[in-house]
């Protein structure tokens, strides 16, 4: 059994360690998709929870993974890639939380081979003194040439008290590779809102309209794009 | 400056506006304007440049940032100043927007039915189905020659000037206000449009019961609507009134000449 993880721990420096201690130590769920094959998963984090996912992508395959973190205490989504030629992984992940809550998504994407591609979008929400945080590391290994990364890493902040962390990191240890990552931290538009009330919305409605669809760019393509839709918006209503 | 007709006490006041003064970022912009609209009346507002014209329909739409320092405002026996935004628009103003805002990806189907049913539930209404909702929504936007398609699309995004100016005039069809105030909806449009959103605003909003407040630079959307008042705002105050003769006027001669 494996010892708690500190802060000195880079994976775990933002985690709410107090909540994790109780159900550590977590249960590693391994998927392993075959040369050529294509697999899904969608994931709703709404009670307390600590997930950990190791991904394994042979050559060709693909695999698109579309999770919502709206936990009521401490969520934590930590998942390790690792990609064979030529395959493709999609992570598409929305957080919400408020209250004291801390919500994170640890990515790792090692690009074993040549010419795979791997696209993450992070999308949050964070209200009252919530903490939100992204931890995503791209690795691209000797010889992974042609390799295509991208992560897009937004984050939407209610109140003042709310922080939002975001590290995305590339470790490239290949030439001629297409890596790009971009962050934004930022408030509601408040011309949009006062648009929106304009027409008769209350605020928290128009608070929800806006922020479900900010939500959603998470959940483009996932197999359950509607569940995923409305779990978002009971989370958003929670929090309003 | 006299109030309008006030001897005409059958009238049904639907706003008066007394001594309404308003700053923006702590400028004194608005400087004790009185106006009063009455039911089945259209005004027209004119004036140059920073004069207080938009700050007039941001003031009585509660936009966050400008605030009344002095004077009151009824509307349809109702203090509108002690409103919220949404409340106002629920009690039946409806603010048309120079620059209409983008919304990405919310659509203008959804966004307008949550709209008109929140302000029919805050009415003690019940709801419009998606169905009966969807009907209104076509009949509007026909009316106002807008492709219904571009209902489906994100409020206000991608749509040309035109277009967005057309699609206001469409939520009003919808929203189916008692007062609209329409900042400068003729800014941006070409002739033909300029036709189809002045037919619009007669269509929808020439009624008994209901009562406009054009604010505009220009004369030419008013061969259109034709207004049975006019005025002339400057310095944050109506200086002068008139009627539909006085926007020619002004248009002939600058407002210098006319307020002189």
């Amino acid at each position: 059994m494996t010892a708690l993880p500190t802060r000195h721990d880079e994976a775990w420096r933002y985690a709410d360690l107090a909540a994790l201690a109780p159900v550590w130590p977590i249960a590693t769920e391994t998927i392993v998709v075959a040369p050529g094959e294509t697999g899904a998963r969608t994931l709703v984090v709404d009670g307390a929870a600590v997930h950990d996912f190791v991904i394994t992508l042979g050559a060709g395959a693909e695999f698109a993974f579309h999770l919502l973190n709206a936990p009521r205490g401490y969520g934590r989504v930590a998942i390790r890639v690792t990609l064979g030629r030529g395959a493709r992984f999609h992570l598409g992940a929305a957080q919400v939380a408020g209250g004291e809550q801390t919500v994170e998504i640890v990515t790792e994407v090692v690009h074993a081979e040549p010419d795979a591609v791997s696209r993450q979008v992070v999308r949050q929400v964070l209200a009252g003194r919530a903490v939100g945080n992204y931890l995503g590391r791209v690795v691209v290994d000797r010889g992974a040439i042609g390799t295509d990364g991208e992560q897009s890493i937004r984050a939407m902040l209610l109140d003042r008290g709310a922080t939002a962390n975001a590290r995305p990191e590339l470790e490239i240890y290949a030439d001629d590779v297409k890596c790009a990552h971009g962050c934004a931290i930022g408030e509601l538009d408040k011309d949009g809102l006062f648009y929106l009330a304009s027409r008769g919305l209350p605020p928290a409605a128009a608070k929800a309209l806006m922020l479900q669809a900010y939500l959603a760019e998470a959940f483009v393509g996932a197999i359950d794009e509607d569940d995923l839709t409305t779990a978002a918006l009971a989370a958003l209503e929670h929090l309003l | 400056m006299p109030v309008n007709h006030t001897t005409l006490e059958s009238e049904t006041s639907m706003l008066t506006i007394h001594d309404l003064s308003a700053t923006v970022a702590n400028k004194a912009i608005l400087k004790g304007l009185s106006l009063r609209i009455n039911a089945g009346e259209i005004h027209a507002i004119m004036g140059p440049n920073g004069a207080g014209k938009s700050t007039l329909g941001y003031t009585l739409g509660g936009r966050p940032g400008y605030e009344v320092t002095g004077g009151s405002v009824d509307f349809d026996g109702q203090d509108l100043l002690s409103l919220a935004p949404h409340e106002r628009a629920a009690a039946g103003l409806f603010l048309g927007f120079q620059y209409p805002v983008e919304i990405p990806g919310v659509s203008m189907v959804q966004f307008l039915r949550e709209s008109l049913n929140a302000q029919r539930k805050a009415r003690g209404e019940d709801p419009l189905s998606g169905g009966a909702f969807l009907k209104l929504a076509r009949e509007q936007a026909a009316l106002l020659k807008l492709d219904p398609e571009m209902l489906k699309r994100p409020v206000n995004v991608g749509f040309s000037g035109g277009e967005k100016k057309r699609a206001e005039m469409v939520q009003m069809g919808i929203l189916d206000p008692k007062l609209a105030i329409l900042d400068e909806t003729d800014s941006g449009l070409d002739i033909d449009a300029l036709k189809v959103c002045g037919e619009g605003i007669n269509a929808i909003m020439r009624r008994p019961d209901k009562a406009v407040l054009l604010i505009t630079h220009y004369q030419r959307l008013l061969d259109y609507v034709k207004p049975d008042f006019v005025h002339v705002l400057a310095g944050g105050r109506i200086v002068r009134s008139g009627g539909a003769d006085l926007a020619l006027e002004l248009e002939e001669q600058g407002y210098e000449g006319a307020v002189a």
